[in-house]
C-alpha cells in the first residue's frame, strides 16, 4: 500500500472524528451539530408528533384500565404488540404490512390536496370507487392485476375530479362536495358490488366471489419471506415508490411548486400567472389517483373480501389516511413511518379480549392522535419556548452575551409543518 | 297521520335542529364539521339514561326531562372539545371536527359495551314515552326544534347578543376594536351548536327506532345538517324550509325505495345528489360568514 493512500485515509478518518465531535461536543463560540439539529423544524416535527403518539397512547391505555381494570394489563400488551401478538412473527409483521400500504396511499392523497391548500375528506369516496372500479376489472373485464390496478387509479382520480370541478368551476367548498360524493361513492360500490347488480355477488357468503388468480396481485417473493404468508405483494413497492414519487413532485417539480405557491396564497399564485383551476382540478385527480389505488393495492391482494351488505358506513381506511398525513407532518417520507405506526396500534386493538373489550379501542387511539396533531402548532411553539429558556439561562451562566443569528424564532402565524 | 307526512317531520325535526346549531358556530366563526361526532355523543347519553330511568321505574315525564338534559350536556361536552382546540389553542378546525367524527363513533361503541355488558354495542329503550301518540314517530322533538326555530331567528336578528355574535364571523377584529369578547362569543356559538347537536343526534335515534346499535353512528345525519344549513344560508327560518326538503327526499328515500323499478341505491342516493344540485344551485349567492375557519389571534390584527 502506498503511503498517499494512507495519508488519504488518515485524514478521512480524522475529518469524520472532528465531525462527529463537532457534532456532540460545543464549540467556544459556535453551536454544535447537535444542538443546532434540535432548533431545526424537521426536529421540532418529530418531537412533536411524538408527544401525540404518547398522549393519545396514554389516554387510549386510561380508557382501557376504566373498561376493565383487572384485564388491563394483557390488553395494554396486546394494543403494544400490535401485529406480534400473533403467534407466528412473520404472520405480524404480514399483516401489519398489509393494511399499511393502502394507509399510506391514502395519506398520501391527503398530504398532495394539503399542499395545494384542499382538504380532501373525499379519500373515503375515491377509495370505494378505486376498489369499485378494481372489482369491475377483475370480475367484468378479466384483466390482468396491472389493468386493475391502473382502473382503480382512474377511479380514485375521476371521483376526485368532480369536488375539484366544483370548487373550480362552482366555487362550492370540496368539503362538503367531498363528503356527499362519499356516501353516493359507497352506495354506488354497494350496488355493483352487491345483491342488486349481482355480477360478482356470492349469495351463499353474502359477500362478492373470491378474485380471478390472474387479478391478485404478485407476491414477488414476499410469501417466502413471510414463511407463506401471502398477502404481502408488490403492493409494498408500488407505495414505497408513489411516496418517493410525491415528494420529487412536490419539492423538485414545477408543478409542486404551483401546487404549494397556490396552497399558501391562492391570489399570489394567480397573479403570478399561475393557472388556478388547472392545479386545482389536476392536484384533485392525482390526489382521488391515489385514494384509488390504495384501495386496488388492499382489496386485490385478497386479504379480505368486500361484502356490499355487511359495509353499510364508509371505510376507516381514508379517514385514517388523515391520521397518518398529520401525525407523518404532511411530508410523504414521514407518513410512511406514521402509517405503519397507526396500523400497529389497529391491529393491535384487533387482538383485544373482545368478551370484555371492543376493537374500536384502536380506532379510538388514533382519533386521538388525529385531535392532537391538530395542536402540532401549540406544540412546537411550546417546544420552541423551553429550548430558548435553556438558551437564556445558559448564556446567562456563561455571562457572554453574544447573540446567535442561527436561532430562527418561529412565527406565531405559521400555519403548517413542512 | 300518513307515513309520508309522519317521517318528514322526524327527519325535519333533527336536520333543523342539528342544522341550526351549526349555524350558531359558524355564525360565530368556527366551522364545526364535528356534528356528527356531536349528533353519536348526545344520542348515546339519551339513550344510556333513558334506558337506565326506566328500569328504575322513574316517572316518565322525569325521564324525559332528566334524558333531553342529559343529551345536551354531552353534547355540549364534546362540543367543547371541538370550542377548546379550535378558539384557545388555534388548531385547524376542519382537522378536529374530523377527528371528533371519527373518535365519537369509536368512543360510543366503547361505552355502549361497557353499558350493555355484552359483546354487542346495541342500547335498547323506551320510546313510546317521547311520542304524543303510543304507536306514533312524532314526538315532542317538534316543539323544541320549532321553539328553537324561532328563538334563535329572533336572538340573531332581533337582540344585540345575536348581532355580536354574528360580527365576530364577520369581522372579529372589528368586533375585538369595539369591545366585544371574540373568544368568548366563539365559545357561546360551539356551545350552542354542541347542545343543539346532542339533542337532535338523541332525537334522530329515539324517532327512528326502539334500539340502537351505536357502531353505525348517526348514518351521515350531521353532513346533511350541514348541507342543509348551507341550503339555508345560515338563517333560521330558511335552514328550517331547507330541513323540509332534504326531511321529503329522505322520505322518499325510505319509504319508496325498490318500488318503482329504480333500483334501491338510487333513493339511498337521493338525498345527497339533491343537496349536491341545491348547492350547485345557490352557489353563486351563497355567503358564508366571513371570517369562518380562520382561528382569531388577539395578537395579529
Amino acid at each position: 500500500m502506498n503511503s498517499t493512500f494512507k495519508d488519504k485515509i488518515k485524514s478521512v478518518f480524522s475529518n469524520l472524528r472532528n465531525r462527529i465531535r463537532d457534532f456532540f461536543v460545543k464549540g467556544k463560540q459556535e453551536k454544535s451539530g447537535l444542538q443546532k439539529f434540535l432548533t431545526t423544524d424537521a426536529f421540532k416535527n418529530f418531537l412533536s408528533s411524538v408527544i401525540c403518539v404518547i398522549i393519545g397512547l396514554l389516554v387510549g391505555i386510561i380508557v382501557i384500565v376504566i373498561v376493565n381494570a383487572p384485564n388491563s394489563a394483557e390488553a395494554i400488551a396486546s394494543i403494544l404488540k400490535g401485529g406480534f401478538n400473533a403467534p407466528k412473527w412473520q404472520r405480524g409483521v404480514g399483516s401489519v404490512l398489509v393494511n399499511a400500504i393502502p394507509l399510506l396511499l391514502c395519506s398520501l392523497s391527503i398530504i398532495f390536496a394539503y399542499k395545494c391548500g384542499l382538504f380532501n375528506i373525499g379519500a373515503p369516496g375515491q377509495y370505494v370507487i378505486g376498489a369499485m372500479f378494481a372489482f369491475l376489472g377483475a370480475f367484468f373485464l378479466k384483466a390482468p392485476w396491472y389493468v386493475c390496478l391502473i382502473l382503480s387509479a382512474i377511479g380514485g382520480a375521476l371521483w376526485g375530479i368532480i369536488p375539484g370541478f366544483f370548487k373550480a368551476f362552482l366555487s362550492v367548498n370540496e368539503v362538503i362536495t367531498s363528503i356527499m360524493f362519499n356516501w353516493i361513492g359507497l352506495y354506488l360500490l354497494n350496488f355493483v358490488a352487491g345483491p342488486e347488480a349481482g355480477i360478482m355477488y356470492n349469495e351463499n357468503l353474502a359477500e362478492c366471489f373470491i378474485l380471478p388468480k390472474s387479478s391478485l396481485l404478485p407476491t414477488l417473493g414476499f410469501d417466502k419471506m413471510l414463511s407463506g404468508y401471502k398477502y404481502v405483494t408488490v403492493a409494498f413497492y408500488i407505495a414505497i415508490i408513489l411516496a418517493i414519487v410525491v415528494r420529487i413532485i412536490l419539492n423538485k417539480t414545477k408543478f409542486g411548486y404551483e401546487i404549494k405557491a397556490t396552497g399558501n396564497n391562492k391570489d399570489a399564485a394567480k397573479y403570478a400567472g399561475m393557472n388556478y383551476k388547472r392545479n386545482l382540478i389536476i392536484t384533485m385527480a392525482i390526489s382521488g389517483a391515489l385514494a384509488g389505488i390504495a384501495a386496488g393495492c388492499f382489496y386485490l391482494t385478497g386479504y379480505e373480501v368486500y361484502s356490499a351488505t355487511k359495509q353499510t358506513s364508509l371505510p376507516a381506511m381514508g379517514f385514517n389516511g388523515i391520521a397518518a398525513a398529520f401525525l407523518g407532518c404532511l411530508n410523504p417520507i414521514g407518513s410512511i413511518f406514521s402509517s405503519l405506526l397507526i396500523t400497529h396500534i389497529n391491529v393491535g386493538g384487533g387482538y383485544l379480549d373482545t368478551t370484555y373489550y371492543s376493537k374500536e379501542i384502536g380506532d379510538l387511539i388514533s382519533s386521538l392522535i388525529i385531535y392532537l396533531c391538530a395542536f402540532s402548532l401549540f406544540i412546537r411553539l411550546t417546544i420552541t419556548k423551553i429550548q430558548n429558556r435553556k438558551k437564556e439561562l445558559a448564556e446567562a451562566n456563561n455571562a457572554t452575551p453574544e447573540k446567535n443569528p442561527d436561532v430562527k424564532e418561529e412565527k406565531v402565524g405559521e400555519k403548517e409543518c413542512h | 297521520m300518513p307515513l309520508v307526512l309522519e317521517y318528514t317531520l322526524v327527519f325535519t325535526t333533527v336536520l333543523a335542529l342539528v342544522a341550526l346549531g351549526g349555524m350558531f358556530s359558524e355564525r360565530s366563526g368556527v366551522i364545526n364539521l364535528g356534528l356528527e361526532g356531536i349528533m353519536v355523543i348526545g344520542a348515546l347519553a339519551g339513550a344510556i339514561v333513558t334506558s337506565v330511568l326506566s328500569k328504575a321505574n322513574c316517572p316518565n315525564f322525569l325521564n324525559v326531562i332528566v334524558s333531553i338534559i342529559a343529551s345536551m350536556i354531552s353534547g355540549w361536552l364534546f362540543s367543547m372539545l371541538l370550542g377548546i382546540a379550535c378558539i384557545k389553542f388555534k388548531a385547524d378546525q376542519t382537522i378536529t371536527g374530523t377527528a371528533l367524527n371519527i373518535m365519537s363513533t369509536a368512543l360510543a361503541v366503547v361505552i355502549a359495551r361497557m353499558y350493555t355488558k355484552t359483546p354487542s354495542s346495541q342500547v335498547d329503550y323506551t320510546r313510546q314515552i317521547y311520542m304524543f301518540s303510543y304507536d306514533g314517530n312524532v314526538g315532542i322533538f317538534l316543539i323544541f326544534m320549532l321553539v328553537a326555530t324561532f328563538a334563535s331567528y329572533v336572538f340573531l336578528f332581533k337582540t344585540s347578543g345575536g348581532l355580536r355574535l354574528m360580527s365576530c364571523g364577520e369581522h372579529p377584529q372589528a368586533a375585538d376594536s369595539v369591545g366585544i369578547n371574540v373568544y368568548k362569543e366563539r365559545y357561546l356559538g360551539v356551545s350552542i351548536s354542541g347542545i343543539l347537536g346532542g339533542l337532535g343526534g338523541f332525537a334522530y335515534i329515539v324517532q327512528s327506532a326502539g334500539q340502537w346499535d351505536f357502531k353505525y353512528g348517526v348514518t351521515g345525519f350531521g353532513f346533511l345538517a350541514l348541507a342543509v344549513m348551507i341550503f339555508g344560508q345560515w338563517k333560521p327560518i330558511k335552514i328550517l324550509l331547507a330541513a323540509l326538503v332534504f326531511g321529503l327526499c329522505q322520505t322518499v328515500a325510505i319509504i319508496y325505495s325498490g318500488t318503482l323499478g329504480i333500483p334501491q341505491f338510487v333513493y339511498k342516493m337521493l338525498p345527497y345528489i339533491v343537496c349536491m344540485i341545491v348547492l350547485v344551485l345557490t352557489s353563486k349567492k351563497s355567503r358564508a360568514p366571513k371570517a369562518e375557519g380562520q382561528p382569531y389571534d388577539q395578537g395579529k390584527r
